[in-house]
């Protein structure tokens, strides 16, 4: 495969993968599992996931280690199997993609509050990040994803550039909207988190989860307007809702289809999805860029 | 300046040391326990929570500031005990089995107390049947729950059926909450109330209990 950021740079739009999380929980994922343990005790389940996504079209496939970061793992007393999981976790896509799509390492917050305003220190940050990227060396690619403090994203940036300085490093955050503009709640803007990550070592820089498609054009917009680097985007399927029990994210993967023409004239240069989309989403996607 | 507006406002700047200190200013001057808490640290707090909820503020501050409170609050807490100054009500609170978000719970609660009220903090990935043992246990009258997780509704309808098998509903009222949770949520699985933010968790539950 050509590396991904010659394909971003000759102006190729790329289609990402869309959630992992509810898919898991349409595979029988009990609540209260660890979602990361999956990997050691259902790998054919993960293999299954992103096979279908495969067939649907993504040229990323992303690994489920969005809470594998030792730090992360510590809430479920796992944190001394965090090389086990991650290096698992690669192994199991590695071997789906075969060549195919990149294999993409999904790293998420560690769920802990920086000080002043918090009690985790930077250096434990750091450190467990670190701990996470070597074991994810596999990778052809690490997507440091869902942060809302800029401060931890760039200690994961400079984490993942440190650990494997050869492999691309995609950053996003999660943003929502104010009266001016969008924000994380940590207080960071499209602007500053674009800045931020790329001053830290980032290639592509972006935005996921979110408030729906809609807005996740805007923000597509917002980072276009900050940069000249490729932008990644991970909408969700909107805002969930229960249905007779069940819950239900009401964006359809013929909406997707309809925006991704707006998505790419916002910016984008890779499109995948976040939580609730499925590979019909992807597929739909797909359609479109080609 | 007037001292509890001084007090409200280090508090909003996030100053701990300076709350601390005039604080104890405040009691060593004589003023009522009471009054430093609700017209200095709650009266801070309270715009604090309404400047977070319009998004002029964010996280890091409503944190700072929570802490500036705690060190109003740890001076007065045994003035309160000596003084029995009555609780305006007890709360359990947890993010519910499935979760481990706990950062709005986190804030719900410490507003809570600023508010006057007694917590049960449970913490997060709390069973359905250790909300309502806690709460029958503890003699709490509001069971607040949270998530950021959509796939975990079905555990905060369990709390609720418990509650309801129990015969407990005229006792214990359930607010719900998070990201995902909105008002027709919280009315199809038949929770009391639904706060849509921290700030307004709080006014909600005040309503409930009626203070």
């Amino acid at each position: 495969m050509k590396p991904l950021l010659e394909r971003l740079q000759s102006g190729e739009i790329l289609v990402g993968d869309g959630a992992i999380g509810s898919m898991l929980i349409a595979h029988g994922l009990e609540s209260g599992q660890c979602p990361d343990l999956i990997t050691l005790e259902a790998p054919e389940v993960l293999a299954a996931i992103g096979r279908q996504y495969l067939e649907a079209g993504s040229e990323l496939l992303t690994t489920n280690t969005f809470g594998a970061s030792p730090l992360k793992l510590a809430d479920y007393g796992l944190d001394d199997k965090a090389e086990e999981i991650n290096r698992n976790a690669v192994a199991i896509l590695r071997e789906v993609a075969a060549g195919e799509a990149y294999v993409s390492a999904s790293c998420g917050p560690s769920g802990c509050i920086l000080e002043p305003y918090g009690d985790t220190s930077e250096e434990a940050v750091y450190t467990s990040f670190e701990r996470q990227m070597s074991a994810l060396s596999d990778v052809d690619v690490i997507c440091i994803e869902t942060m809302s403090d800029l401060r931890e994203a760039t200690l994961a940036v400079r984490a993942a550039k440190a650990v494997q300085p050869d492999k691309p490093v995609l950053a996003t955050m999660t943003f929502d909207e104010t009266p001016r503009g969008f924000f994380t709640i940590m207080g960071t803007s499209v602007a500053d988190a674009c800045a931020g990550l790329l001053e830290a070592g980032a290639d592509v820089v972006g935005s996921n989860c979110g408030n729906g498609l809609e807005k996740m054009i805007e923000i597509a917009a917002d980072f276009r307007a900050a940069t000249a680097s490729p932008v990644l985007i991970q909408s969700n399927a909107g805002q969930p809702v229960l249905e007779k029990g069940v819950v239900h994210y009401p964006e359809s993967p013929d909406f997707f289809a309809e925006h991704t023409p707006d998505m790419i004239a916002a910016g984008a240069s890779i499109i995948g999805g976040c939580c609730g989309t499925t590979p019909d989403h992807i597929r739909a996607v797909r359609k479109v860029i080609q | 300046m007037d001292l509890l507006k001084e007090i409200s406002e280090s508090l909003q700047k996030g100053d701990d040391a300076k709350v601390g200190e005039l604080t104890q200013k405040a009691i060593d001057e004589g003023m009522e326990p009471k009054v430093i808490l609700d017209d200095g640290l709650i009266a801070g707090m309270n715009v604090i929570g309404k400047r977070f909820r319009d998004h002029e503020i964010f996280l890091p501050h409503v944190l700072l500031s929570a802490r500036a409170m705690y060190a109003g609050m740890d001076l007065l807490r045994p003035l309160f005990l000596r003084d029995e100054v009555p609780s305006a009500g007890k709360v359990v609170l947890g993010t519910v089995q499935g979760d481990l978000h706990d950062i709005g719970k986190n804030l719900v609660g410490i507003m809570l107390k600023g508010a006057g009220f007694e917590i049960v903090d449970l913490g997060k990935d709390v069973a359905p049947e250790v909300f309502v043992d806690t709460a029958e246990k503890e003699g709490a009258s509001i069971i607040g729950m949270s998530t950021l997780l959509t796939t975990t509704a079905p555990g905060m309808v369990r709390v609720i059926e418990i509650i309801n098998e129990r015969g407990l509903g005229d006792k214990i009222k359930t607010i719900v909450g998070g990201a995902p949770v909105s008002q027709d949520m919280a009315d199809t699985i038949g929770a009391d109330a639904y706060g849509y933010d921290a700030a307004n968790a709080v006014e909600t539950i005040k309503e409930m209990v009626g203070v």
